[in-house]
C-alpha cells in the first residue's frame, strides 16, 4: 500500500534552471529583421509578419483593422476567392490580426508547402486593391456582428473599462460604433496600406522545422520590397481617464449575470516594479489557486471564474480584475475583490503560499517554453517591447527571489481601491 | 507516427505510454468512459457537475490543485456528451505527484458537502454565462431536442435545466462515482519525458491496489431513423435572424465518417468553402455561415448554421442553402476541391500533434474508440476518400426527411 496521505517528494520548481533558446537573427536586403527558431517535432512552420500598422497609426476609426482584414480580399490579378482557395489548397492558414501598435499577418503551413505560399503572401503586401464590393460586404457583416456583441454584457464591459482607463480618444480606449463602419472608404484604406504596409515597418518572426534555404526564400520575396526605408512618424496620444471612477450600466433588464471589471493604470514593462507585480498578480488573481479564485469561486460559488492580469500594451499597461458573476451576488463579488486587496496590503503572506506561487510560475514557464511557437512567441513579446532576454532572466530571478515583505509593500503601493476604476454591467 | 506502448494492470486499468525526450515536461491524462449520454434524463448535467467535484478533495488528499501547482503543474478537464477527460502537465521530475493525485481520486472522493454546495453554484454560473446570458446561447438546447427523440444526445452536457444541477444530492454523487470512476472504465495515458519501466512501476504502485469495480455496460436507446422533415420556429431577443439545419449522420467509428467529415469542410469549412463563397460573398444573404459536426461517438448531427443579413427573407435564405446542397447531391465535386480539404486535414493533424498534451489526449481518445493505434491510421482514411464517396454521403445524409430545421428569429 502506498503512503497516500503524504505527498511524494518534489523538486521545487524554483530549483529549475530556465533557458530561453536564442533565435537566429538576421536582416533581409532591405533591412527587415528576421527572428527564427529552428525546433520542433512536426514538419510545420509558423511565420508572422508584424507591421507597425495598428490603430495607434490610423487617421480615422477602424481604418487599421479594416485594412488588415481586407488585405487578402483582392489583388489586381486575384479575387478574394482565388486567394483563399490557393492558401486553403496548400492546407495553410493565413490569418490577420490587428492590435493597438501592430498589425499581424500570420501563416501556418506544412514545411514542404512553404515555397508555394510565400509568393502569395508577397502579392498581398505589394498589390492588395481593397475592392469596393469586399468593403461593402465587410461593413455590413461587421455591423451585424457588432449588433450581436452589443447584447453581451462582457463585451460592453470590456470596451467601457478601456475607455475609463485611457479615454475614448486614445487608441487603447477607443471602440467601434455603427457609424464608424459606414464612414469607411477605400481611399483611406489604400492610404493606410501604402504608408504602413508597402512602405511600412516590418519584422518577421518564424519558427518550426524550417527548410535549409528559408533565409534565401524570405529574402527573395520580402527583401526587395520597399519596407523599413521610411522613418515612421510616431503619433502622440494623450491618456485622459474617466473623471468618475465608478460606473454601472444596465444593458439587459433580464440579464442573469453581471460583468465586473475593476482596473487601475499601471506602467509598462520597462518599469522596475513590472516583473515583481507579475508575481503579486499571480498570487492575487493570476491562476486557479489565486486568492480571488479561491475565495470568490471555490469558497462562495459566485462565479465560474475570476482572473486578474496586467494588460499587454506597449506604451502603458493597466492592472485588471475581470469576472462574470451572478446578478444577485455582483455587489458581494465587488466587495470581496476589494477585501482581497486589503488582505494583501495588511495581512500575512505565508511562506507556503508564496512557494506554491513560485513553483507554479516556474513550472508553467518551463511548459510555456516547450515548442518552437512558444519560444518565438516569447521573443516576439520581448522584441516588440524593446527588450531582450535580460528582461526574461530578470523576471525569472524575480520570481525565485521575491519575498513576502516586498510583495506586501507592492500591495500597499498599488492595491488601493481609490486608484481603481470600477464597472458593473448587467 | 506516434509511438506508444500499452500495458494493463491486474485491476483492468489500461495504461498507454508515449515517450518524447524533447520536452522537459510530462503529461498524465486520465479519461473516464462516461459522458452526458450516460445520465438519467431526470438528472442531466451530472457528468459535468461531477467533473467539478473531482477537484473538491479525494479520500486521502484534501485538495487537488495546491499540491499539483506546488509541483509546478497545471491541469484542466472537460466533459462531452461521450466522455470525461482530466489532464495535467508538470515538470517530468515531479511526475509522481500526478500519480499520487490521480490515483487517490480514482480510489475515492472525499464527498464533501461543502464542495457539492459550492460547485452546484459554480456550474449554475457557468450555465448562465454560456447558455442563458448570451444571444443564441440556447440554440443547441432547442436543436438537440428537435433532432433526438430517444437518444440521450437530446440534452447538452451542461444539462437540460438549471434545476437538475441545483437538485443534485450527495447520495447521487456517490452512486455516480462508484458506477463510472473505476479502473475498468478508465484509460491512463502518460506522455512526455518519461520511461516505460518507470511508468510501469509508478502505475503499479499508485493505481495497482484500486478495486477494479464493475465494467459499465452502456445500453443507450438508439435514435430511430427519421422519416419526416422536422421544423421549428422560435422568436428570441436577438438582433438577427438565423437558420440552423441538422441531418443525422454516421457514428465516429463508421466507415463513412471520413467522407462525411470532408463533405462538411467542402460545404462550410472556411473562406474558400462553397456555402461561404456563394451565400456570404456572391449572394450576400448571410453575414456568416458554417458547416460542421461534433464527431460524436454515436450517430451525430451534420450541421449548417448561418446568420442572415438584415432584411433577407428567411425562406429565400433557406432555399439558397438548398441550391448549394443540390449541387453536391447532383454532381461530383472537383478533384482539386477534394485535395484541398485533404491537405487541410493533414495540416490540422500535424499542428494538433505539436503539443505533448494534445498527443496524450488523442491517444486516450483513440484508445477509447478501440485502439490508440487508430491515431496513426486516421490520415490514410482521409486520403482514401474519393469524389464518389463524397457524393454518396451527400445523397445519403442531406435528404429532406433526415433534416431538422430551426428558424431562430429576432423578436420584433
Amino acid at each position: 500500500m502506498p503512503e497516500r496521505k503524504k505527498a511524494p517528494h518534489i523538486k521545487d520548481a524554483i530549483e529549475y534552471k530556465i533557458e530561453l533558446k536564442k533565435p537566429t537573427v538576421f536582416k533581409l536586403d532591405n533591412g527587415v529583421p528576421v527572428y527564427s527558431i529552428q525546433a520542433g517535432t512536426e514538419e510545420v512552420i509558423q511565420i508572422e509578419w508584424i507591421f507597425k500598422a495598428g490603430n495607434w497609426y490610423e487617421s480615422k476609426k477602424n481604418i487599421a483593422s479594416t485594412t488588415n482584414f481586407l488585405i487578402k480580399n483582392g489583388t489586381s490579378t486575384k479575387n478574394a476567392y482565388e486567394i483563399n482557395e490557393s492558401i486553403d489548397f496548400y492546407g495553410a492558414y493565413l490569418n490577420r490580426s490587428c492590435y493597438n501598435e501592430t498589425a499581424v499577418i500570420s501563416l501556418h503551413c506544412l514545411t514542404r508547402q512553404l515555397e508555394y505560399l510565400l509568393p502569395i503572401v508577397q502579392e498581398l503586401f505589394l498589390d492588395a486593391i481593397f475592392p469596393e464590393q469586399e468593403l461593402q460586404i465587410y461593413k455590413q457583416n461587421m455591423k451585424q456582428r457588432l449588433a450581436v456583441n452589443l447584447q453581451k454584457c462582457d463585451f460592453i464591459a470590456g470596451r467601457k473599462i478601456d475607455e475609463m482607463l485611457f479615454g475614448f480618444n486614445h487608441p487603447y480606449g477607443v471602440y467601434s460604433q455603427m457609424e464608424d463602419y459606414d464612414n469607411l472608404d477605400r481611399e483611406s484604406l489604400k492610404k493606410h496600406y501604402d504608408t504602413y504596409y508597402i512602405n511600412g515597418n516590418c519584422t518577421i518572426f518564424m519558427a518550426g522545422i524550417l527548410p535549409a534555404n528559408y533565409a534565401e526564400q524570405l529574402n527573395k520575396f520580402f527583401g526587395t520590397m520597399p519596407l523599413n526605408k521610411t522613418q515612421l512618424i510616431e503619433p502622440a496620444h494623450d491618456i485622459s481617464p474617466a473623471v468618475e471612477k465608478k460606473c454601472n450600466i444596465l444593458n439587459d433588464k433580464d440579464g442573469v449575470q453581471a460583468a465586473i471589471r475593476i482596473a487601475r493604470p499601471f506602467p509598462n514593462r520597462h518599469h522596475p516594479d513590472f516583473p515583481k507585480v507579475q508575481v503579486l498578480n499571480t498570487l492575487y488573481g493570476g491562476f486557479f489557486g489565486s486568492r480571488l479564485m479561491t475565495n470568490i469561486r471555490e469558497d462562495k460559488g459566485y462565479t465560474y471564474g475570476i482572473y486578474s492580469f496586467l494588460m499587454n500594451h506597449l506604451h502603458a499597461s493597466a492592472w485588471m480584475i475581470s469576472t462574470e458573476a451572478g446578478r444577485d451576488v455582483a455587489a458581494a463579488t465587488v466587495h470581496e475583490i476589494y477585501h482581497e486587496m486589503e488582505r494583501l496590503r495588511d495581512g500575512k503572506i505565508e511562506e507556503e503560499e508564496l512557494l506554491l506561487v513560485k513553483n507554479y510560475l516556474i513550472g508553467t514557464l518551463l511548459g510555456d517554453l516547450d515548442g518552437p511557437f512558444q519560444i518565438i512567441g516569447r521573443w516576439k513579446n520581448l522584441v516588440l517591447n524593446g527588450l531582450d532576454d535580460q528582461f526574461f532572466y530578470h523576471s525569472v530571478d524575480t520570481i525565485k527571489n521575491i519575498d513576502a515583505d516586498e510583495l506586501r509593500l507592492l500591495a500597499k503601493k498599488y492595491l488601493n481601491p481609490d486608484d481603481f476604476y470600477e464597472l458593473v454591467v448587467v | 507516427m506516434i509511438q506508444f506502448q500499452r500495458f494493463t494492470l491486474s485491476n483492468g486499468l489500461k495504461v498507454l505510454v508515449h515517450e518524447d525526450k524533447s520536452t522537459p515536461m510530462a503529461v498524465v491524462n486520465v479519461l473516464y468512459d462516461v459522458g452526458a449520454r450516460d445520465e438519467n434524463p431526470e438528472q442531466t448535467g451530472f457528468a459535468h457537475l461531477f467533473e467539478h467535484l473531482m477537484f473538491g478533495g479525494s479520500i486521502n488528499i484534501p485538495d487537488y490543485d495546491d499540491p499539483l501547482q506546488n509541483a509546478g503543474g497545471e491541469n484542466n478537464a472537460y466533459t462531452t456528451n461521450d466522455l470525461t477527460n482530466y489532464y495535467c502537465q508538470l515538470p517530468a521530475e515531479n511526475i509522481e505527484t500526478a500519480f499520487w493525485l490521480e490515483s487517490d481520486r480514482m480510489l475515492s472522493l472525499a464527498f464533501s458537502k461543502k464542495s457539492l454546495d459550492v460547485q452546484r453554484k459554480v456550474v449554475c454560473e457557468e450555465f448562465k454565462e454560456h447558455y442563458i446570458n448570451k444571444p443564441y446561447g440556447d440554440v443547441w438546447h432547442i436543436m438537440r431536442e428537435l433532432a433526438y427523440k430517444n437518444h440521450p444526445y437530446r440534452w447538452m452536457t451542461i444539462g437540460k435545466e438549471l434545476s437538475h444541477v441545483e437538485n443534485a444530492q450527495l447520495e447521487d454523487v456517490k452512486n455516480f462515482f462508484f458506477k463510472h470512476y473505476t479502473p475498468l472504465n478508465a484509460i491512463l495515458v502518460v506522455a512526455g519525458n518519461v520511461e516505460l519501466e518507470k511508468v510501469k512501476e509508478l502505475a503499479e504502485k499508485w493505481f495497482g491496489d484500486i478495486p477494479s469495480g464493475e465494467k459499465y455496460q452502456r445500453q443507450l436507446p438508439p435514435e430511430s431513423t427519421q422519416h419526416e422533415a422536422r421544423r421549428m420556429t422560435v422568436h428570441k431577443k436577438v438582433p438577427m435572424n438565423a437558420i440552423y439545419k441538422t441531418w443525422h449522420m454516421c457514428a465516429r467509428l463508421d466507415e463513412e465518417y471520413h467522407a462525411t467529415d470532408l463533405l462538411s469542410d467542402i460545404l462550410g469549412g472556411g473562406a474558400s468553402s462553397r456555402l461561404y463563397q456563394s451565400l456570404v460573398k456572391e449572394q450576400q444573404l448571410f453575414a456568416n455561415i458554417s458547416c460542421y459536426h461534433f464527431g460524436s461517438m454515436d450517430r451525430g448531427l451534420f450541421t449548417i448554421e448561418g446568420q442572415l443579413i438584415e432584411g433577407v427573407n428567411i425562406q429565400d435564405a433557406e432555399n439558397a442553402i438548398e441550391v448549394e446542397l443540390d449541387k453536391v447531391r447532383n454532381h461530383h465535386i472537383d478533384i482539386r476541391e477534394l485535395q484541398k480539404v485533404q491537405n487541410k486535414t493533414e495540416s490540422v493533424m500535424a499542428f494538433e500533434d505539436m503539443s505533448v498534451m494534445n498527443r496524450a489526449g488523442s491517444l486516450a481518445y483513440y484508445e477509447l474508440l478501440g485502439d490508440g493505434e487508430i491515431m496513426n491510421t486516421e490520415f490514410k482514411k482521409y486520403q482514401d476518400v474519393n469524389v464518389k464517396d463524397i457524393h454518396q454521403m451527400a445523397l445519403t445524409i442531406l435528404t429532406p426527411e433526415n433534416s431538422n430545421t430551426l428558424w431562430y428569429l429576432a423578436e420584433k
